[in-house]
C-alpha cells in the first residue's frame, strides 16, 4: 500500500455539477485529484436524457468527461453487488415492514464513507471528497464538527449524520461554503460539461420516484399482498395494494373514496392493515430512535434541547433529546409534530451544527 | 509507461503508420470510381486483400473487409442466419452452439438473436482450466443446428482451442463453422488451406494495426447476407466506401507478423513474469498451461480486488487489465472465470497481463518489483 498523502484526494464523482466542482476546487487548491465514480446499479431504461440522473452509464460518462476536462485521472469502480445488498435490498425490506427507508443515508455510511473511503486510502489518498452541501470544521482541540451548508436550501448534512470523528478526519466537502448558483458559476467559468445539468432525482435507483412499482418489478420478494385500509376505530374502509406501497403521512394515491382528508397513520404489518386518519391523527409528542450515532458524543448532553429534523425536507422542530445507555434515544417535541415515519432518519442539530442522528423506531403518541 | 495490455489493443507499428500516412496523403481516391485515382485506390485495396488472404491460406475472393472484429462476427452470425437453408428452417428454430467463454461480441449477438426469437443457442461449458471437450459439442448437436461458433484463442486467459479437431467434426456434420480468430492472428499460425473453417473473424488493431478495420473470411460457396446495405462494395457483403488507409495498415501489419521470433522472445518474458508472480501467496495462474498463447497471463490474487490493483498499477505507470467492462467502464466479474467455476470472490481478483513485441525484460522486472514489494 502506498504511503498516504495529504496532497492526494479522491473525489467521488456522480456525474453532476456538485461533485464536478468539488474536483475543480481541490485541483485549484493545488491538490492532486483522482476522480472515481461508483457504479451502483443497472437501470438501462433510465438515463439522464429520460429523466433519472444518478449513476447511470451516462452519468459515469459525464464524470469521465469532466475529469478529462480537468485533466485528472478517472476510474469507475463497480459497487453493484454491495449496493444491491446494502442499499436496494434494505430499501425493499424496510418498505415490506411498513417502514420508510432512507437509502441515501445507508449509501453514504456503508458505501461512500466506508468502502470507497477505504479504497481511497488504499490508493494513498488521505482525503475523500464529495459534492455534498455540508461544512466540516475543526476546533482548537482538534475535534471535527459537521455544520449545515451555507446554502440552506441545498444543505445535505442530514444525509451525513453517521459520520464520526474517524471518518471526518479524512473527508472533504469542498462546495459546502458556496451556494448552488455559485457552484454552477464555477463550473461555467471552467467550461465544465455538467455546469447546467439538471438536479438529480430523489432516489437514484427508483425511476420517477415510484417506489411501489419499483418494489413490485425489481424486488418482488418484498411485495406485500392486498389488505384492508381501516379507520382508527377498526372499520374497514377499503383495499390497499400491499404495505410496501405506503408511507406514514402519505395522502396521495390512497384511492378516491377517502377524499383529501385521509392520511396513512400507521402500517400494521402483522395484520396487513393500514390505519387511516385525518391530519390531527398523525400527531406525535415524541419519538424513539435507534442505532443512534454522534459526530462526537461529548458534543451533546442528555436532556438538552436540539432542533430535530425527522425527514430531509423537514423544517426542524425543537425537542429534548434523552440519551439511553444503549444506542437509542427518546426525543420529546416541544410542540407536537406530524408524520413521524418509522425507518426515516431523525437528525439533531444545535444551531448550525449537526450533533448526530438515528433511525426512527416509533412515534410516541401518549 | 509499461504497457502489458496487448490483448486489449496494440501500439501501431511504425511501418504500418507510414503505409497509412502514405495512403492518407496520396491515395484519396474512391476504390469504386472508374477514373485513374479510383483505379489506383482499387488496386491498393485488392493488393491489401491479397496480402492478408495469402498469409492466412485463403484465396483473395474469400476475404471481406469490415470495421473490425465485432462487425465481422455480426456479419458471420447474422449474415449466415439470413441465408440459412430453407429446408433446415422447416425442422424448427435454427440452433447455434458456442462456448461459455466467447467474447461478448459473440455472446451478446447470439443473445440478441435469441431474444428476437430467431434462433436457439447452446453454450458449451468449460472445465476449471477453461478447456472444452469435443464430445460436449457432439452432445449439444440437434437436427436444427446450422452453425458452431468458437474462438481460437481466449482473450482473457489465452487458451488455444482445438479448432482443427473440432473443425473436422463440424465439417463432417455439414454445418457451418465460425471461428473468432481476433486473438489468434499474430499469435498463432493460421493456415485455412489445412483447417476446415467456413467463417473467420479477424481484426487489425490486435496485431499492431489500426483500430476500425477487420475482415471476415468466408469460404468460397458459403452464403452470407449483407448486414450493411448500401453500395455494392465487398461483393455486396458490406456496403459503404472502404476504409482504405485502415485496410492498407491492416495488410502492412499482417505482413510484419513474425511468429517465430516474437513468440519465443515473448514466451521467455511471460514465464519470467509468471514464475515471479507465482511467489505471491494465494495467487493462481488461470487457464490451460498445456495450450496457451505465449503472451497472455491471467492470474487471480485472493483477497485482492482487481480494479483496485489495476488503478494502483496505473498510478505507477503500469497498464494491465482484468475481465470485461460494462457501458460505464466499470470492471465486471469475468464471465470466463465464472464459467471455469472460479468463485465470484476470486474472479474479482483477476489481473490479465498481455505482453507484446515491445515488452522488455527490464519492464517485467519493474512489474515484479512493484508486485513483490
Amino acid at each position: 500500500m502506498p504511503v498516504m498523502s495529504k496532497n492526494l484526494a479522491v473525489v467521488a464523482m456522480s456525474g453532476g455539477v456538485d461533485s464536478s466542482v468539488a474536483a475543480l476546487l481541490l485541483k485549484e487548491q493545488g491538490l492532486e485529484v483522482i476522480g472515481i465514480s461508483m457504479k451502483t446499479h443497472e437501470t438501462p431504461h433510465m438515463d439522464s436524457r429520460e429523466g433519472g440522473t444518478c449513476c447511470t452509464a451516462y452519468d459515469i460518462n459525464d464524470a469521465r468527461r469532466v475529469c478529462q476536462q480537468l485533466d485528472i485521472p478517472f476510474y469507475p469502480i463497480n459497487f453493484t453487488e454491495e449496493f444491491s445488498e446494502k442499499v436496494i435490498d434494505y430499501f425493499g425490506k424496510e418498505y415490506s415492514q411498513g417502514r420508510t427507508p432512507n437509502p441515501c443515508v445507508e449509501c453514504n455510511s456503508q458505501l461512500k464513507f466506508a468502502a470507497l473511503l477505504k479504497k481511497a486510502r488504499e490508493l494513498g489518498a488521505y482525503y475523500l471528497a464529495t459534492g455534498h452541501y455540508a461544512v466540516k470544521t475543526r476546533d482548537t482541540l482538534g475535534k471535527y464538527h459537521l455544520m449545515k451548508a451555507r446554502d440552506r436550501e441545498k444543505d445535505q448534512s442530514y444525509f451525513l449524520y453517521k459520520l464520526g470523528q474517524e471518518q471526518l478526519e479524512h473527508v472533504l466537502f469542498p462546495i459546502g461554503k458556496y451556494t448552488k448558483e455559485e457552484v454552477r458559476e464555477f463550473a461555467r467559468s471552467a467550461d465544465i460539461k455538467t455546469a447546467d445539468k439538471a438536479e438529480s432525482q430523489e432516489i437514484c435507483f427508483v425511476p420517477d420516484n415510484d417506489y411501489a412499482s419499483f418494489i413490485e418489478n425489481e424486488l418482488p420478494v418484498y411485495k406485500g399482498t392486498p389488505g384492508n385500509f381501516v379507520s382508527e376505530s377498526g372499520d374497514v374502509l377499503g383495499q390497499h395494494r400491499g404495505v410496501h406501497a405506503y408511507t406514514v403521512g402519505q395522502r396521495r394515491g390512497l384511492g378516491v373514496a377517502f377524499g383529501e382528508r385521509a392520511y396513512v397513520k400507521l402500517i400494521n404489518v402483522e395484520k396487513n392493515e393500514i390505519v387511516l386518519s385525518d391530519k390531527d391523527g398523525l400527531v406525535s409528542k415524541g419519538l424513539v430512535a435507534q442505532k443512534v450515532s454522534w459526530v462526537h458524543r461529548e458534543f451533546v448532553t442528555s436532556g438538552q434541547m436540539v432542533e430535530a429534523k425527522i425527514r430531509y425536507r423537514h423544517k426542524g422542530a425543537k425537542a429534548f433529546v434523552h440519551i439511553n445507555p444503549d444506542d437509542s434515544v427518546r426525543l420529546d417535541f416541544v410542540e407536537p409534530e406530524s408524520s413521524v415515519s418509522p425507518g426515516q432518519a431523525v437528525v439533531f442539530y444545535r444551531n448550525d451544527e449537526l450533533l448526530g442522528g438515528g433511525t426512527i423506531e416509533k412515534p410516541i403518541v401518549e | 509507461m509499461i504497457y502489458l495490455d496487448h490483448n486489449a489493443t496494440t501500439p501501431v507499428d511504425a511501418d504500418v503508420r507510414e503505409a497509412m500516412i502514405d495512403c492518407l496523403s496520396d491515395q484519396f481516391g474512391n476504390p469504386s470510381s472508374l477514373h485513374g485515382l479510383g483505379r489506383k485506390a482499387r488496386k491498393i485495396l485488392e493488393d491489401s486483400r491479397e496480402k492478408i488472404s495469402q498469409t492466412i491460406g485463403a484465396s483473395e475472393d474469400e476475404l471481406f473487409f469490415t470495421s473490425g472484429g465485432t462487425e465481422s462476427i455480426n456479419l458471420a452470425l447474422r449474415g449466415s442466419l439470413q441465408k440459412i437453408d430453407p429446408g433446415l428452417l422447416k425442422l424448427g428454430k435454427p440452433h447455434i452452439i458456442t462456448t461459455a467463454v466467447e467474447h461478448k461480441a459473440v455472446l451478446e449477438t447470439l443473445e440478441e438473436l435469441k431474444k428476437e426469437g430467431r434462433l436457439e443457442v447452446t453454450l458449451v461449458g468449460v472445465d476449471s482450466k477453461g478447456r472444452v471437450k469435443l464430445e460436449d459439442f457432439q452432445k449439444a448437436l440437434r437436427p436444427t443446428t446450422f452453425l458452431i461458433s468458437m474462438m481460437w484463442v481466449n482473450n482473457e486467459i489465452g487458451n488455444i482451442y482445438p479448432i482443427e479437431a473440432i473443425g473436422h467434426w463440424v465439417r463432417s456434420q455439414k454445418i457451418l463453422f465460425h471461428v473468432d480468430a481476433v486473438q489468434a492472428l499474430g499469435k498463432l499460425e493460421i493456415n485455412l488451406s489445412k483447417i476446415p473453417v467456413d467463417l473467420m473473424s479477424l481484426s487489425a488493431h490486435k496485431i499492431y494495426g489500426p483500430k476500425g478495420v477487420g475482415a471476415l473470411y468466408i469460404l468460397s460457396g458459403v452464403k452470407v447476407a449483407s448486414c450493411h446495405t448500401g453500395g455494392a462494395q465487398e461483393m455486396e457483403k458490406r456496403g459503404g466506401t472502404e476504409n482504405l488507409p485502415g485496410i492498407v495498415g491492416f495488410a502492412q501489419a499482417v505482413e510484419k507478423i513474425d511468429l517465430k521470433n516474437d513468440n519465443s522472445r515473448i514466451k521467455i518474458l511471460r514465464q519470467k513474469l509468471e514464475s515471479g508472480l507465482a511467489q505471491i501467496p494465494q495467487s493462481h495462474v488461470q487457464g490451460d498451461e498445456g495450450s496457451r498463447v505465449a503472451n497472455t497471463l491471467s492470474m487471480t490474487f485472493e483477497g485482492v480486488e482487481s480494479e483496485m490493483g489495476i488503478i494502483a498499477l496505473d498510478r505507477e505507470g503500469i497498464a494491465v487489465s482484468s475481465g470485461s467492462a460494462c457501458a460505464s467502464g466499470a470492471v465486471e466479474p469475468s464471465h470466463v472465470l465464472l464459467a471455469m467455476g472460479v468463485n465470484r470472490g476470486e474472479a474479482k481478483g483477476v489481473i490479465r497481463f498481455s505482453l507484446g513485441k515491445s515488452t522488455t525484460e527490464s519492464e517485467i522486472e519493474t512489474v515484479l518489483k512493484s508486485f513483490l514489494k
